[in-house]
């Protein structure tokens, strides 16, 4: 350390943004890789979620409970019931012999649907009256209800292949009229599956990065780094990168599941959907950063976490379809990157959307992430004021 | 950068700074020549860590101006921060990084060629080989202050500041601190520490005390002890118990203070110091003795008047 070398020790290294932005980015990865907790849940966070959505919670209900009002016995009403039963989401477990009965089954919950077979039935099929065949369903349970409500349709054709009517193919010779107060939009493992992936990593990376700053105020380690010369803008770029790879891994971990387990396709480009599910990845950890800077403390930032992610999972089309939200829950959320997320991972994987037609939403989540990433650097206090 | 400023390290006129409307620090001037050491003292909550703050771009003086390696404090933070080495009074440092990759980062923030090579150079200078792998939270106090130090020393700095960096450290590992900041000052560092023991303020260059925000005395020890005016006898005895709560109060006398076996009566009134003391002067079994004021009886008498003053 003698004073010769003082001078060009001190001159301005090259490429100083990348490598104190790297250092930054070394020193986060080796943090997260010895946080085992949280290591672990980067992975089994996707799994179960993934299972517990997949297959417990919003799985297709099968074998519901369902009594049947047979007012006449009658080979085309038991082939009604059969093919019901065979399309395995209903069971009949009563029979019933009047109206009053069947209503106070499904009033009381015993039975989730109740079938009638109204009296003159075969016989009003034989004269091509198209009689009605009553099936009603106890909505309070949207999800149960309404995918085995979707079912109906085939039923008719069903029933009629075990049975020698030579009618008209084109119009069915009887009709199914479903009462349901629940409007049953097909929510099936095809639309959730993708929703979850957008669902899973926007809870997990808000998460990750909400807590970064308020860490290093509550341990102190705050003072060193701002003490040393290093910008806003690195420390953010430092703290944001590693996560965007650990996202990328959680996206695969989901999709794979998604693909593999429960079937769901992938149409369009997987290369544009790992570069928007990217693009998505990196809005929220910048979101979750601007949290951060704006939480004085790790409670704090974990409250604000929630507190977005609530709308994002209401609002975003996840949990009701987005079109039949009032005006103003739509501007709202707009303003979501989960809104736009669902749109694209839905479109790519079910539709085979390319980018072409994703350019508005792909625009809306750029837009999302340069506001949050403004607001972090500015809000980033230099100082210990 | 000017003729003056090359000679002086730090420079600042008028500092203040308040937080809630409390004034911690008050209208401070100082300055630190290049290649000293310069010990900041005072008690705790006087405003040693504000204006160490202040110094290196970490908290905006309210008013005052100054400059640290001829830079602005206000506007070159940027510039002081790449030449200030900053040791924090709390272990600040990465727990969960090892005591190599925390050094590792230090040397990449800063821009340094070879990482590896300068960290793993580091942890020998600093007497850590073998627990390089170790992380930082796991190391004892002593270590944990050494590999600060090195952590701050590792970019080269011009000037280091350092609060309170021994604090609770062993003597064994203080002495060996001091030892390493001398030969820092030899290299031609300027260093700036605050402590609270006066031994170590012995072994500096120049001394500032500060109490309540502002800046009571500054100089050489015997420059401080020689402007605190102080007089000073040293009892020695029986029942210097009772001659001490018979002492206290007496004009002319400011404070009195046991020391071991021996009590010390200092007053700033040499003559009222004189009258008080006098009856007790022939008492057998008492001895008397004029002697220097300590650095720790001026410093305490710095304190009794400032709470005077301020409070």
């Amino acid at each position: 350390m003698k004073g010769a070398s003082v001078q060009h020790r001190f001159s301005e290294p090259r490429f100083g943004f990348w490598r104190r932005t790297y250092a930054m980015l070394v020193k986060e990865f080796i943090q997260l890789r010895r946080d085992r907790v949280s290591f672990a849940m980067i992975v089994m966070l996707p799994v179960m979620q993934l299972m517990l959505f997949g297959y417990a919670i919003n799985t297709t209900p099968h074998h519901l409970p369902a009594a049947v009002l047979l007012q006449e016995d009658s080979d085309l009403g038991r082939s009604i019931l059969k093919a019901m039963e065979n399309t395995a989401y209903f069971r009949f477990t009563r029979e019933v012999h009047d109206v009053a009965e069947f209503d106070d089954l499904l009033l009381s919950g015993k039975v989730l649907f109740g079938v009638e077979i109204p009296r003159g039935f075969e016989r009003a099929v034989r004269r091509g009256d198209r009689p009605a065949l009553l099936v009603a369903a106890d909505a309070t349970d949207p999800v149960a209800a309404s995918s085995a409500l979707s079912s109906l349709g085939m039923i008719v054709q069903t029933a009629l292949a075990h049975d020698l009517y030579t009618g008209d193919p084109v119009s069915a010779p009887f009709e199914i009229r479903a009462h349901a107060r629940y409007n049953p939009a097909a929510s099936s493992r095809l639309n959730i599956v993708p929703g979850l992936v957008g669902t899973i990593l926007t809870m997990t990376m808000l998460i990750f990065t909400a807590l970064s700053v308020t860490r290093e105020i509550e341990r102190g380690t705050m003072e060193s780094l701002l003490s040393m010369p290093i910008t806003p803008v690195e420390v953010m770029l430092g703290k944001i990168i590693p996560y965007v790879l650990v996202g990328f891994l959680q996206a695969s971990i989901i999709i794979g599941i998604g693909v593999f387990l429960f079937g769901v396709p992938v149409m369009g480009s997987l290369l544009l959907l790992a570069l928007l599910s990217t693009l998505f990845i990196a809005t929220n950890l910048s979101i979750g950063y601007t949290f951060s800077t704006l939480a004085q403390n790790q409670l704090q930032a974990m409250q604000l976490s929630m507190m977005f992610f609530l709308p994002s999972i209401l609002l975003s089309g996840f949990m009701f379809p987005f079109l039949g939200m009032p005006q103003w829950a739509q501007i709202v959320g707009e303003c979501l990157p989960l809104t736009h997320y669902l749109r694209i991972v839905r479109a790519i994987m079910l539709k085979g959307s390319t980018l072409a037609n994703l350019q508005h939403d792909t625009i809306a989540l750029f837009g999302l992430m340069l506001f949050a990433m403004t607001v972090a650097v500015l809000r980033f206090r230099r100082t210990l004021d | 950068m000017t003729e003056a400023a090359a000679e002086i390290a730090i420079d600042v006129k008028g500092l203040s700074k308040s937080f809630d409307g409390r004034e911690v620090v008050h209208d401070l001037s100082m300055q630190v020549k290049r290649g000293s050491i310069y010990g900041f003292l005072g008690p705790n909550g006087s405003g040693k860590t504000t204006t160490i703050r202040m110094l290196c771009g970490l908290l905006t003086p309210d008013s005052g101006e100054g400059t640290c390696l001829g830079f602005d404090i206000r506007r070159d933070a940027d510039k002081i921060k790449r030449r200030v080495g900053y040791m924090t009074q709390r272990f600040s440092l990465y727990q969960d990084l090892s005591v190599r990759e925390n050094l590792e980062f230090v040397a990449r923030l800063y821009g340094m060629p070879n990482p590896h090579q300068v960290a793993r150079d580091m942890v020998q200078r600093l007497g850590l080989g073998g627990r390089e792998r170790q992380l930082a939270g796991e190391l004892s106090g002593g270590w944990k202050q050494r590999l600060a130090l090195g952590a701050c020393t590792l970019p080269n700095p011009q000037l280091l500041l350092l609060d309170e960096p021994t604090a609770g450290v062993d003597p064994k590992a203080r002495r060996d601190f001091w030892n390493e900041i001398h030969a820092l000052a030899g290299e031609g560092l300027t260093v700036l520490v605050s402590t609270h023991y006066m031994d170590e303020a012995e072994r500096c260059h120049e001394i500032a005390y500060i109490a309540y925000g502002h800046l009571l005395a500054h100089g050489t020890v015997p420059e401080v002890i020689a402007q605190s005016a102080l007089a000073t006898y040293t009892v020695s005895g029986n029942d210097l118990r009772d001659l001490a709560a018979d002492l206290a109060g007496k004009p002319g006398i400011d404070m009195v203070a046991p020391f071991g076996t021996s009590l010390h009566v200092s007053g700033r009134d040499h003559s009222a110091l004189e009258a008080s003391i006098a009856p007790w002067r022939e008492k057998p079994g008492l001895h008397w003795q004029s002697a220097a004021p300590s650095l720790e009886d001026v410093f305490i008498d710095l304190m009794n008047r400032s709470r005077d003053n301020f409070r």
